[in-house]
């Protein structure tokens, strides 16, 4: 089987300016020589810390960020630098849940039409059928059908969120980007639509690229992982080696933080650090030097690091 | 009002009348309170109405187009004095709410304006709320975001709020409200988009203020291992309703509502899956509907 999405060597910065010439002193080293596959039917998780360039892989596969350098194919064929005319059937797709579910409805739409539109731009099925298709959706992510008439502001956070998932699936894509997409939901509802996307996947072959902070519901759902720290991925491997085995310190602190539910077991004046934190941003002039990755199995990498 | 209290809700009914004849009822009856020094978590279901109930304290929802049709909320400001919010002029809404009240929206780009910097956004609700200098004012802008862990703070104060990531504009928010020391904290789903660490040194740090300056806390969460590091009470909701208020303890070790019960027993675990070879779905609980 071939991947359905190869992204290599991905570089992304943002270029700090200042002034009216904009004098460019400094950059954001968001993504820094990031590579991995996807395959059909296959869930890749992207965890890692705040900041640390996850939102920016998923735009940048979107062309929403404009990339420094590397190649993003999709179907084996590459789509970065390629005319948007040209890129249909990969717009169609390749299809995200964005992090910020208040910024990604238009505020002037009813729900039913955010849900609608795209189904009738991409042609998806006869228009007469589109109404029952909108309902039959929004069900799906435990919503109400007369929920179709309501404006965006009308929802409540994690409605929202379910409404962008329904939206996407809607238009059948081959890949889903979900960034913090079950973030906001409660688990009772998180695990409803969770299982949904694995049905989906069961039954059409969906990709996804699940970026989350919860490390338990990633080790549910993914069948590999990959953590990222500072713009680069650290540790990357199937699924049960990573949280059996995990290599890199990164890693190993992350998987240690977790907080367990149960009040008794609380930390009991817990220290406030203040510290220097590293990072992204560079001088104009700096070059990042990347250590290689080791292998530790057939499916499971990590990255060398610098002793302290 | 009790002496503890800091805030006294009474049968709170808040409903949205949408444009087709159709009102959602969104709050339906809804009694609690909360401590001074104390950290109520108020927990459920999406669309409950969690949100509507926590920012009704400040009368923010009415600017959507909702009604508060009965209820009470007693406030005790910083002065001491006892307002009941629901019969206040709208107006006198601002000066409580920075002064007394700081609120974490769940949409963070709710509360930055996206063409000031970030610092500036921060130093100004110092400038106004505690009548600091600018320069003092800045100061503290910086210290408060390396407490909530903005790497490189004194350059991201330079930055416009869509450069920043999701969850740092979340801690900017939050550092903005801390900054102000409310007598009443508001925070709804304050770390939704924070990793573990960060999220940790956040919860530290509104405890070391909550001693500091006797600080209360309403946090809208429905991370479980959240509300078990931070809350003494929880309120459930669902529907409209609050169906259980209790300790932390009770909560979690004798729930007593099906819906407690299945929030409780359904949180993903760490670790609950090392021996699977394939992603497994979860399983579906089922409690009554009311
Ligand atoms: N448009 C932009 N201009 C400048 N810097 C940017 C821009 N977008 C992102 N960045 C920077 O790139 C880095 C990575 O951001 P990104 O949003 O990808 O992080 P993330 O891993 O998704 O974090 P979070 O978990 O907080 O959402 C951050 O330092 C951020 O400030
Ligand atoms: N402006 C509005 N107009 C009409 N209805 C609204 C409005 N805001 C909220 N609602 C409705 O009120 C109910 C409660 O919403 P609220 O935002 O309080 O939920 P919540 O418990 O915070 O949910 P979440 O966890 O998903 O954020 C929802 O059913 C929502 O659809
Ligand atoms: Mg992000
Ligand atoms: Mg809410």
């Amino acid at each position: 089987m071939k991947p359905l999405i190869e992204v290599k060597n991905l570089v992304t910065r943002f270029d700090l300016k200042a002034g009216l010439f904009g004098r460019v002193y400094g950059r954001v080293h968001a993504v820094e020589n990031v590579s991995f596959d996807i395959y059909p039917g296959e869930t890749l998780a992207l965890v890692g810390e705040s900041g640390c360039g996850k939102s920016t892989i998923a735009r940048s596969i979107m062309h929403l960020d404009k990339t420094s350098s590397g190649s993003i194919k999709f179907n084996g064929k590459e789509t970065l630098g390629v005319s948007s005319r040209n890129l249909r059937t990969f717009q169609r797709n390749v299809q995200m849940v964005f992090q910020d579910p208040f910024s990604s409805l238009n505020p002037r739409m009813t729900v039913g039409k955010a849900i609608a539109d795209p189904m009738i731009v991409n042609k998806i099925i006869p228009k007469d059928a589109i109404p029952q298709r909108v309902q039959e959706l929004l069900e799906r992510v435990d919503m109400e059908k007369d929920h179709m008439n309501r404006y965006p502001h009308a929802f409540s956070g994690g409605q929202r969120q379910r409404i962008c998932i329904a939206r996407v699936l809607g238009l059948d894509p081959k890949l889903i980007i979900a960034d913090e997409a079950v973030a906001s939901l409660d688990v009772t509802i998180q695990a409803k639509v969770i299982n949904l996307l694995m049905d989906l996947q069961a039954e059409l072959g969906i990709s996804l690229l699940f970026i989350s902070h919860d490390v338990a519901v990633v080790e549910r759902i993914a069948h590999r992982v990959a953590v990222m720290y500072l713009g680069e991925i650290v540790e990357i491997g199937d699924r049960q080696s990573i949280f059996r085995n995990p290599r890199h310190s990164y890693t190993k602190k992350l998987f240690g933080s977790v907080p367990v539910p149960d009040p008794r077991l609380r930390k009991k004046d817990s220290m406030l650090i203040a510290d220097e934190i590293p990072s992204a941003m560079r001088a104009p002039n700096f070059i990042p030097i990347q250590l290689p990755m080791q292998q530790v199995s057939d499916t499971h990498f990590v990255r060398e690091e610098t002793p302290v | 009002m009790d002496k503890n209290k800091i805030v006294e809700v009474e049968n709170l009914h808040v409903s949205f009348s949408l444009s087709d004849n159709v009102t959602v009822d969104a709050v339906k009856g809804v009694s609690f309170h909360i401590d001074q020094g104390e950290t109520l978590a108020l927990v459920g279901e999406s669309g409950s109405g969690k949100s509507v109930t926590a920012m009704t304290i400040m009368r923010l929802p009415e600017h959507d187009g909702a009604r508060i049709n009965e209820g009470a909320i007693h406030l005790r400001l910083r002065s001491g004095e006892i307002v009941d919010i629901v019969k206040l002029p709208i107006s006198r809404m601002n000066d409580i709410r920075g002064a007394d009240v700081s609120i974490v929206f769940q949409d963070p780009m709710a509360s930055l304006n996206p063409v000031f910097t970030v610092g500036h956004q921060i130093a100004e609700a110092i400038i106004i709320h505690q009548g600091k200098s600018p320069k003092q004012a800045e100061e503290i802008a910086f210290n408060t975001l390396q407490l909530v862990r903005v790497p490189d703070a004194e350059r991201r104060m330079k930055q416009y709020p869509h450069q920043l990531s999701g969850g740092m504009r979340q801690r900017v928010v939050i550092a903005m409200a801390l900054s102000c020391r409310p007598v009443l904290l508001i925070a709804d789903e304050p770390s939704t988009a924070l990793d573990v660490t960060i999220q940790a040194q956040i919860l530290n740090l509104i405890r070391a203020l909550q001693k500091e300056i006797v600080m209360s806390v309403l946090f809208i969460t429905h991370d479980m291992g959240v509300v078990a590091e931070i809350a003494d009470r929880v309120c459930v909701m669902q529907k409209g309703r609050f169906v259980e208020t209790g300790s932390v303890y009770d909560i979690f070790e004798n729930p007593q509502h099906p819906y407690t019960r299945a929030l409780i027993s359904a949180v993903p675990k760490l670790g609950s899956m090392t021996d699977k070879d394939k992603p497994e779905k979860f399983p579906i609980l089922e409690f009554e509907e009311d």
